[in-house]
């Protein structure tokens, strides 16, 4: 007999619901073919574009996205947030401030060629072209739960495979403790970057890290992708980091440099209100931002306004079963 | 110089204001009923009514200056029905955060307000602003006498309880906010003669 065994993370919300719009989903992606989907989006993406835009007087064409083949993921019991959703709010303060800036003004984001240099601390230093981004790996697809810092959460299908995989090629050396993520710094593709008022007062590049184990963790995932196809500039394209156990801004986008090293490096949110953000930042209701509670979020899914989608927040965003063994003895209230 | 408004242009004027801020608040339910706000209608509808209140207070405060400069002291009549839609905004803020963003869980909202500094300022402007609508209707004026005078110069405590309220809730995208504290700061140095008349 084959028994399931399902881990704790794979919570079986009361909301699964929509399972057959979710089957329905692969099904039609598959009978418009790879190509029709892919230009399916553009066309869908555009118009969104124009129609969340009224002042922009350039009609910018959508960014072309293209499908990916995966390994598709086998536990999926939750309600997927609609793609629409996914690729229309997005806090990327490299393309303005508002949710609605980066689809508005990120669709011309030149992504090839691109450059992922991995250095550091490690034997065997490389670096990633475009296409090795979507060949170097199997890509497989991950279903998590999107927790932001401002209480709201969505979950999406992810496409990528597990950083580990970039760091075992580049072999660490035994000084290696942490990772230093990097964004794209390119000011003349980034409004945001060019001027303090447009990009919220962040000193650019965004940077971003993570403990060595934690890095390493299956979990821990490189996205190269969502829904199906190639990341949309606005997610963060070609490649970002996705950590589901963390608040999303730990999640950085648009990454050119993963470098190991030896102290914790510095964090743009940390440096910018370190009461507020710290290098941690692992989701937990037990720890409120200074500024708002954290022990529950509306989770954003196909209802609109009236929609009753508060949901109490999970220690570690649900994944307390394969990561809490990685902050034992610590003292999460202190490092927050 | 203008000839003086007759009430009629008054009138006229008023019926502007009505359309003006009536119009833009319904739209915004109607957009949110046929979920045409983005991903997230729930921090929209927020953000709209909050800074259209804050718009809207200004624009109150410009009046008097105005109405001096332009020696036309009618227009001193269209402080309330400004400063009332100032007040009706900042309801919708609050019943927006209270049925769509805590979700009518009044324990959470409680607690937000009292724990949470630039919820505790906002809401110490929403009670002075309501003070001030309850009092608006001329016959409380009246029997009121120079004590309403008194009251109503809370709206300037409001005024800075609001844009600190507005300052505090973002989180690094701070050029907006000081924008609005400079044009206050401005309104308010407009009446700094009469602030020292206060303290003498």
């Amino acid at each position: 007999m084959l028994l399931k065994v399902k881990a704790k993370s794979q919570i079986s919300e009361n909301e699964i619901t929509d399972e057959h719009v979710y089957l329905e989903r692969r099904s039609l992606i598959k009978k418009m073919g790879f190509l029709g989907a892919g230009s399916l989006l553009a066309s869908t993406t555009s118009a969104q574009a124009r129609g969340l835009d009224f002042f922009s007087s350039k009609e910018e064409q959508a960014f072309v996205t293209s499908p990916i083949k995966f390994k598709a993921s086998s536990s999926d019991s939750q309600v997927l947030t609609p793609e629409n959703k996914v690729i229309s709010h997005n806090n990327f303060y490299e393309f303005g401030t508002k949710k609605s800036d980066p689809v508005n003004n990120a669709q011309s984001f030149k992504v090839n060629p691109w450059q992922l240099k991995v250095s550091g601390e490690v034997n065997k230093p490389f670096t990633l072209d475009y296409d090795d981004l979507f060949s170097r790996y199997a890509i497989e697809e991950r279903i998590y739960r999107l927790r932001c810092v401002e209480a709201w959460s969505m979950v999406i299908p992810w496409l990528g495979f597990s950083l580990s995989n970039i760091i075992k090629q580049a072999d660490p050396t035994s000084k290696a403790k942490y990772v230093a993520f990097e964004t794209l710094h390119d000011p003349e593709q980034m409004p945001g970057q060019r001027s303090r008022r447009v990009g919220g007062g962040i000193d650019y590049p965004y940077v971003e890290g993570l403990r060595l184990d934690e890095a390493m963790n299956p979990l821990t995932l490189m996205s190269v992708g969502l829904y199906g196809k190639t990341l949309p500039p606005q997610n963060g394209a070609p490649i970002r980091l996705v950590v589901p156990w963390k608040y999303g801004f730990k999640s950085i986008k648009s990454v050119v440099g993963i470098k190991l090293v030896e102290k914790m490096p510095p964090t743009t949110w940390n440096i910018l209100a370190p009461r507020e953000y710290g290098f941690y930042a692992n989701v937990n209701p037990d720890v409120d931002h200074p500024r708002w509670s954290q022990a529950s979020e509306r989770r954003i899914t196909s209802g609109g306004l009236f929609a009753r989608n508060r949901i109490e927040t999970l220690p570690f965003n649900g994944y307390g079963e394969e990561v809490s063994s990685l902050y034992k003895n610590m003292n999460l209230r202190k490092y927050y | 110089m203008l000839s003086a408004l007759n009430g009629r242009s008054i009138t006229l004027i008023k019926l502007c204001i009505h359309l003006s801020c009536f119009i833009p608040l319904f739209y915004l339910y109607w957009r949110a009923y046929y979920d045409e706000l983005g991903a997230d209608p729930v921090e929209y509808v927020i953000h709209y009514t909050g800074i259209g209140a804050l718009n809207i207070f200004l624009l109150s405060l410009v009046v008097s200056p105005l109405a001096k400069f332009l020696k036309q002291g009618k227009l001193i009549q269209l402080r309330r029905v400004i400063g009332l839609y100032a007040f009706t905004y900042s309801v919708f803020h609050v019943l927006n955060f209270l049925f769509f963003e805590v979700q009518f869980d009044f324990l959470l909202f409680i607690s937000e307000i009292f724990e949470r500094p630039y919820i505790t300022v906002g809401m110490i402007g929403l009670f002075i602003l309501t003070l001030l609508a309850l009092t608006s209707f001329s016959r409380i004026k009246r029997s009121m006498g120079s004590r309403w005078q008194t009251l109503h110069n809370f709206t300037y405590i409001a005024g800075i309880a609001i844009v600190i309220h507005f300052y505090w809730s973002v989180k690094s995208e701070l050029v907006e906010p000081v924008i609005y504290i400079v044009i206050l700061v401005l309104l308010l140095v407009l009446r700094k003669d009469r602030f020292k008349r206060w303290f003498k």
